[in-house]
């Protein structure tokens, strides 16, 4: 038996959203402590009740043994974090199902906690690190067939699995800035968006290059903060504040010989323009029983904006190079969209919080309490960031 | 591409340093002798890069270091306009890019292109190897549109 509605979420909390360096004084651990105690607030439930961590990447903003003992969580039952960056987002969640469904915790708390302030995630793959430089990856024989190029940062690296796609399937940088304006369109209807100006096509063609085919609007933003999960059982979530938002499935992992992806680029040809998500995606409909025309609204990991469109063709929103046109037919916009995509104003608009802001959006609109609610929405897709495996996707039903 | 549009410059030398293998070592070693090689299964014959421990088709962790012409085919690339470190704020644009080998069944090469502008790199064009020596011990491929 599966793990198919075992598990619901029922808390999600977030601390304030900052620009990179503007959450200090304020440390790692607080943020992360703040957000926590947020999402157990909004659930009905204390610290007392918490008994496991499901994390991926650098949640914590430290290690579960010394945030266990500052937030004297009674009894730590389960901690595990996916493998991996940013495509853990959307699995760490299904991570803390996984634990729940196998009867080893009863109440798990999923937390990503960013604070860029010593190092910036956009030169993460610089050839030299820098003092104090949290996210930079260390010298390896790997990275030695990579930064001699001078490729050293996700933005670069990314910028070439777009430019194969434009290459092989026609899709064109109007494409790529439909993303950013109608994802900007929805932020600047939100308080907590730390980018609030409309944005048009002008602005789009006007910003500088930073690496081709990708300009400014096409990167997400530089931010400090966190944002935290709680999932409990489906049984225990029906007693506790908010209609319990259920899991009905989540998947990770990827081909293996996508790898490191963006940083050795030996990708097979056939999937070489994709988003890496394919073979998740397609367990996550087998798991879930539904496929892409079941979803109401979809919070893609938007890192930068081609890697949207090449997840709405993996996970069957659009055939695999119809990408770019399914956008600028307008299908992802708010209130008029087939699909509206990252309502809360994403990672490109709202706050990068690597990929969790994502899914607390998805748990309000299963509520009816976004602020940029889809009508009606009973089904919401998460996916964590198109990175090295894993990639991950959950999906969340009313 | 406008009058003054400049050539593609190079990742500077002082970023480059390397920190190979025992699996890595013979492909640097031959660098410097400007020598591409590139391993492929003795077993299987499939060629893999960057070399590893282990065949990922047959897992034989036997090779043979097959020299290369020199010739390639640009697979992607992008242009780095914004430099993201002070170091390589004189060093753009650069274009790094990701060069397919003929008959390696796919074997890619990240690599930047010169003697070329920007805004004449296409996809598919035909490249050839031009050694850099960047330190007495470093030495790394860089390609340049093919002469016809």
């Amino acid at each position: 038996m599966g793990m198919q509605d075992a598990a619901a979420v029922v808390g999600v909390g977030a601390t304030r959203y900052y620009k990179r360096g503007q959450s200090l004084p304020q440390t790692p651990l607080e943020l992360a402590g703040t957000a926590m105690l947020a999402a157990l607030a909004d659930a009905g439930l204390t610290v007392d009740d918490v008994d496991g961590l499901a994390l991926y990447s650098m949640g914590l903003g430290g290690d579960t043994s010394l945030f266990a003992q500052v937030m004297g969580i009674p009894e730590v039952r389960f901690t595990a974090t996916l493998t991996g960056g940013g495509g853990g987002s959307a699995g760490s969640v299904g991570l803390a199902a996984a634990a729940i469904h196998a009867g080893m915790a009863t109440t798990v708390v999923s937390l990503m906690t960013l604070q860029q302030a010593a190092s910036r995630f956009g030169t993460s793959y610089a050839p030299r690190g820098r003092p104090g430089a949290q996210y930079s990856a260390p010298p390896s024989p790997e990275k030695d067939f990579t930064s001699p190029s001078g490729l050293m940062g996700p933005g670069q690296m990314f910028a070439v699995l777009a430019m194969r796609h434009m290459h092989e399937y026609g899709t064109r940088r109007e494409h790529f800035a439909e993303v950013a304006i109608s994802t900007r369109a929805n932020a600047i209807r939100r308080e907590t968006s730390l980018m609030t100006a409309p944005l048009t096509l002008d602005d789009y063609f006007n910003a500088r290059m930073i690496a081709e085919p990708l300009c400014l609007y096409d990167f997400c933003l530089e931010c400090d903060g966190a944002v935290a999960v709680v999932t409990t059982s489906l049984e225990r979530a029906r007693d506790l504040r908010h209609p319990p938002v259920r899991i009905r499935a989540s998947a990770h992992g990827g081909h293996g010989r996508w790898g490191q992806a963006i940083t050795w680029m030996n990708m097979p040809d056939e999937y070489f323009a994709s988003s890496g998500h394919r073979p998740v995606a397609q367990r996550l409909w087998a798991m879930a029983g539904m496929t892409a025309a079941d979803v109401d609204v979809a919070l893609l990991y938007d890192h930068f904006s081609p890697m949207v469109i090449l997840q709405l063709e993996d996970y069957g929103f659009c055939p695999i190079g119809e990408g770019g046109p399914f956008v600028a037919d307008g299908n992802i916009r708010h209130g008029t969209g087939t699909v509206p995509v990252n309502t809360h104003g994403g990672n490109l608009s709202e706050a990068y919080i690597i990929g969790m802001t994502h899914v607390k959006e998805a748990v309000e609109q299963l509520r009816g309490t976004a602020v940029n609610q889809v009508d009606g929405a009973e089904v919401a897709l998460v996916t964590g960031g198109p990175a090295s495996i894993p990639t991950s996707a959950l999906l969340l039903t009313r | 591409m406008t009058a003054d549009e400049p050539m593609a410059k190079l990742s500077p030398a002082e970023l480059i340093a390397l920190t190979p293998d025992v699996f890595t070592a013979p492909f640097w070693d031959a660098a410097r002798d400007h020598r591409l090689v590139v391993p492929r299964c003795t077993a299987c014959a499939t060629y893999r890069f960057p070399p590893s421990a282990f065949c990922f088709v047959c897992r034989s962790q036997a090779v043979e270091w097959v020299e290369q012409p020199g010739r390639g085919v640009l697979y992607s690339y992008t242009v780095a306009w914004h430099p993201l470190l002070p170091e390589v704020h004189d060093a753009v644009p650069y274009v790094p890019a990701v060069v397919e080998l003929p008959d390696t069944g796919g074997v890619r090469l990240i690599a930047n292109l010169v003697e070329v502008r920007p805004s004449e790199v296409r996809i598919g064009m035909d490249l050839e190897l031009v050694w850099r020596d960047v330190h007495p011990d470093v030495t790394v491929a860089t390609f340049r549109p093919a002469a016809r």
